[in-house]
């Protein structure tokens, strides 16, 4: 089913489509509603950000995400959460296989991070606030109105820094990002997608729409003859008798992550000989991109779907670079998306894909070792937060000690698939793409493995075949909380703030 | 080359006794936690103390979907929970046998007296009872013919031995500037008789490839050629009843029940609380063959053909385009009612599971898509596990944990394996030109 109708703009919140660059403010709060109809009073008649483009730009934006607790606090019936997928309902941090997975271990443990970690006691919503310089304030005053107090407590502010495009170490950061397929143009069957394509089926970012299988994923949906109050939501699109409580929203995935700043300019300038030039090569191989965001590897000869041609800093694959001789397999930005298509490059005709289809005719005894990119992507909002500090600065002895760090976000349709994978098959495999005991350089732990081979390397491949093996790299980014939330479309907080408040609305 | 072998000695168990075996098997965990990870030296059986075992589970295959079956109009089958007992090793199994009988002659009797008919008054030995409840897998899969466990140890010595020296290697090969041959030829050359150096100390051994059995091989000829002429003879047949069968396997297609049922967030706990430890992971799975004489023959036709390529062209580390699986196997039990699965894969569940769909999707339709519960197919080949969620539920719902597992090498994976003997082949054969040698010491 192609159509090219008219996305409902309307009913999306709008953090799924802008990224609010012009937005440099932000308020994120993490909240527990102690009222549910005075919370239910103030959803109502919040001023939520739709995604409809408006000109000039938004003021201010204000975004709503909600825990499996928040749910149900407003009043979601089990029978409705159940119909939520597993990691959603038991959350990040509930179940210590997950953590385990997405290398929560050790330093990363949920318990020892600032919120977020004791899975009986999650934050029930996540209030984000965007506003132009110098307004946030103001902003947060209005969404603050007398219904918010009674109806919430907060938790914690997370803190937020206005890092100007870059991320703390210094590096250009938010460059590489899926461009959904709104209008649904592209072909989603796999023979159609054999090199890498940057533009991404609606339904692997928002709920209700077909994914890159072409298939709706798991949501709660309602019998409008049952329950009368879910005519406010939309149609069911694969099932149009039902009403769409998933249909415009999409899960929010927030980390929390702390960047030791000072330990990683200080290791790179000590691994290479405090020379200037080879410690910021270092940092930038690690990356796998230069500070100002350039690639290391070359422009890709094809156009890639999605990437603008004049997109210098999206515009390439790794398909030239299999040893990563340019930009080192282990690199963060290669393994967060490898860029890869659903067959290895340079097949000419159906022959040769029909071989590879039976894995033959790959060029390298490495070949074909990491997965499609399509079914992993992820759309990341995060913002930096505490004090600047260059990567100069960070290497004088006495560099400042303070938290710094990413709230990383993403929105995905399906947590487990895309962050989670991302997390466990890419960023912390320690054998991803055939390389050899290394986890990612920056957001690795460096947990041994069972038998105790280390993983705190990190390797560049070299044309003469000497890998520059780099040792005992120290961990860099600490996780410091976590949760997996839903942001529900606007049609579906309509129906959130209509439901019947039940008996235990007041926490004590 | 020492060829593989495989066994898995099943039996049912006594009534009432599961949990007590369960608690028996569990014993023998590290901690007796439910992760399912052995401690290879426990006293029932202590694996570190078989050089050839590669990997070894012992699970209870139990009917935990039997009602599906009420969706085709049919009543649950009995079924007793049966202990299986199952492993890949290197050389023949009867050998295999006496060294268990050798080494854990009463783990085994204590474990297996569990069972129903044990001691059974016809098999008077051990040996003899394990070698009456060995069932024989209709398929089988092993990642690389021949390479023994030995092989994996000496090879992965050789490769830590090699990274280990490399940087000394590169500093006395830059100094020497006197030296005619280039840098790689002279890296080579370097290492090579730093290698000789540890063989002859004793620190280092490559102990060359064994003798491939003649019975073996000729046995190996006979399947490779027989069965694609007994398929030639039934050729003109095949293509006589092909319409026929192609188009009743689609009628079925449409017709069979569909499944659509979510696993309980408990079984789902209980198997990933097992995942993720080594960088290899164990897999189970138990179901039902479809009803009826067309799905179980074209099962089993399909699970032919799998062992046939299997054994003769994906014998080298692949097999089509994943090349994480260590070894697999098929086996249908309760008169080729019920059908079990079992592999050790690189990696987490959900990075296996995009293996399936997204790289051998069509021939995991092929290989499963006749078991109930197994999202519908078009043609054999088309859809199926690409209806993802239907997929991982059912898939998640017929998975069950193993209660120990044992991996000889838990830290490698296939990759690894193969990298570590490609290290040793250009030890032994002379690359034939420095971009070569290269590509070699980048493996180091």
């Amino acid at each position: 089913m192609r159509k090219s109708g008219d996305f409902e703009y309307d009913d999306l919140q709008g953090l799924v489509r802008f990224a609010y660059g012009k937005l440099p403010e932000t308020c994120f709060m993490l909240l527990n509603i102690a009222d549910a109809s005075a919370a239910k009073q103030w959803l109502s008649n919040a001023p939520i950000s739709n995604a409809v483009s408006t000109d000039p730009l938004p003021k201010t934006a204000l975004h709503i995400a909600f825990t499996v607790a928040g749910l149900r606090q407003l009043g979601l019936t089990d029978a409705v959460i159940e119909s939520f997928p597993d990691e959603f309902i038991v959350g990040m941090s509930g179940d210590e296989s997950r953590s385990r997975r997405l290398g929560d271990v050790d330093e990363n443990a949920p318990t020892r991070w600032q919120w977020g970690g004791d899975s009986d006691n999650l934050p029930h919503v996540l209030l984000l606030l965007y506003a132009e310089k110098n307004a946030i304030n103001n902003w947060r005053k209005t969404v603050e109105d007398s219904f918010f107090s009674t109806a919430f407590t907060l938790l914690k502010e997370l803190p937020t820094t206005d890092f100007r495009n870059a991320e703390p170490f210094g590096f250009a950061d938010g460059i590489s990002q899926p461009l959904i397929d709104w209008a649904r143009q592209q072909s989603t069957d796999a023979h159609d997608r054999d090199s890498y394509s940057n533009l991404l089926a609606i339904g692997e970012i928002v709920l209700g729409y077909p994914n890159e299988y072409s298939q709706y994923n798991p949501r709660p949906l309602f019998n409008p003859k049952t329950e009368p109050a879910a005519m406010v939501l939309p149609n069911a699109e694969d099932q149009p008798a039902l009403k769409d409580f998933g249909r415009n929203g999409c899960y929010l995935v927030l980390r929390q992550l702390d960047q030791d700043v000072p330990g990683f300019w200080q290791f790179a300038d000590q691994a290479s000989d405090h020379d200037s030039d080879k410690r910021q090569q270092l940092a930038e191989v690690m990356v796998g991109r230069h500070l100002d965001g350039s690639p290391l590897v070359a422009k890709s000869k094809i156009d890639i779907p999605g990437i603008d041609s004049n997109d210098a800093n999206n515009l390439f694959t790794y398909n030239d670079d299999p040893q990563g001789l340019k930009c080192p397999i282990s690199a963060h930005v290669r393994r967060a998306n490898p860029r890869t298509g659903e067959m290895t490059p340079g097949h000419s005709n159906w022959l040769t894909r029909f071989l590879k289809i039976l894995g033959f005719c790959n060029k390298r005894p490495d070949d074909d070792l990491v997965a499609s990119s399509r079914f992993h992507r992820l759309l990341r909002r995060g913002r930096s937060y505490g004090p600047v500090l260059s990567p100069d600065a960070a290497l004088k002895p006495d560099a400042p000690v303070a938290e710094r760090g990413l709230q990383f976000i993403c929105l995905v349709a399906n947590i487990s698939r895309q962050f989670e994978f991302v997390q466990n098959a890419w960023v912390m495999n320690s054998k991803f793409g055939g390389i050899q005991l290394e986890r990612d350089p920056l957001l690795g732990h460096r947990r041994q493995l069972y038998d105790g081979d280390s993983t705190n390397h990190f390797n560049r491949s070299d044309p003469t075949g000497l890998t520059q093996k780099i040792c005992a790299l120290p961990q860099f980014i600490t996780v410091r909380g976590g949760g997996y939330f839903f942001m529900p479309g606007l049609r579906a907080i309509k129906y959130l703030a209509a439901l019947p408040n039940h008996g235990s609305d007041k926490v004590s | 080359m020492k060829p593989q072998s495989t066994f898995m000695i099943c039996a049912a168990v006594r009534e009432g006794q599961l949990e007590s075996l369960r608690d028996l098997l569990r014993s023998m965990n590290i901690s007796h936690k439910k992760n399912g990870l052995v401690n290879p030296d426990n006293s029932l059986i202590p694996f570190s103390r078989f050089p050839n075992l590669h990997m070894a589970r012992l699970v209870i295959i139990e009917a935990t979907t039997a009602d599906d079956i009420k969706a085709f109009g049919l009543e649950p089958k009995p079924w007793s929970p049966t202990l299986a007992f199952l492993g890949d090793i290197d050389g023949d199994r009867n050998d295999f046998f006496d060294q268990l009988v050798e080494l854990a002659e009463q783990g085994l009797t204590q474990i297996f007296s569990f069972c129903i008919g044990f001691p059974d008054a016809n098999s008077n030995t051990l040996k003899h009872w394990l070698q009456t409840h060995d069932v024989v897998p209709d398929a089988n899969y092993i990642n690389w013919l021949g390479r023994t466990v030995k092989q994996v140890h000496e090879e992965a010595a050789l490769h830590q031995c090699l990274a280990e020296y490399l940087p000394q290697a590169v500093d006395d090969v830059r100094h020497n500037t006197t030296s005619p041959l280039s840098l790689q030829q002279q890296l080579r050359q370097s290492l090579l008789s730093y290698v000789e150096m540890q063989k002859q100390t004793g620190r280092l051994i490559l102990t060359a490839p064994e003798c491939t059995p003649c019975r073996w091989q000729l046995r190996n000829l006979l399947h490779k050629i027989g069965i694609p002429l007994v398929l030639l003879l039934l050729l003109p047949l095949f293509l006589l009843i092909a319409p026929i069968f192609l188009l009743r396997i689609r009628m079925l297609e449409q017709s069979d029940p569909e499944l659509f049922i979510r696993p309980t967030r408990e079984h789902i706990k209980q198997l990933s609380a097992q995942e993720d430890w080594y960088v290899t992971n164990q897999f189970n799975v138990f179901g039902y063959v479809k009803p009826g004489l067309v799905r179980l023959l074209t099962f089993k036709f399909i699970l032919l053909l799998t062992n046939y390529i299997a054994r003769h062209i994906y014998n080298h580390g692949f097999l089509t385009r994943i090349k994480t699986i260590h070894f697999a196997r098929w086996v249908f039990l309760d008169d080729n009612q019920r059908v079990y699965f079992a592999s050790n894969y690189d990696g987490s569940h959900e990075s296996y599971m995009d293996d399936f769909i997204n790289k051998v999707g069509w021939g995991l339709n092929l290989a499963f898509g006749n078991g109930i519960g197994y999202p519908r197919t078009r043609w054999l080949i088309k859809e199926g596990a690409a209806r993802e969620h239907q997929f991982k539920y059912s898939q998640r719902r017929h998975q069950f944990p193993s209660e120990v597992w044992y991996k000889a090498y838990p830290d490698l994976t296939a990759t690894d394996l193969a990298r570590n003997h490609r290290i040793r082949l250009g030890l032994e054969v002379r690359q034939a030109s420095d971009a070569d040698i290269s590509e070699w010491l980048s493996l180091i």
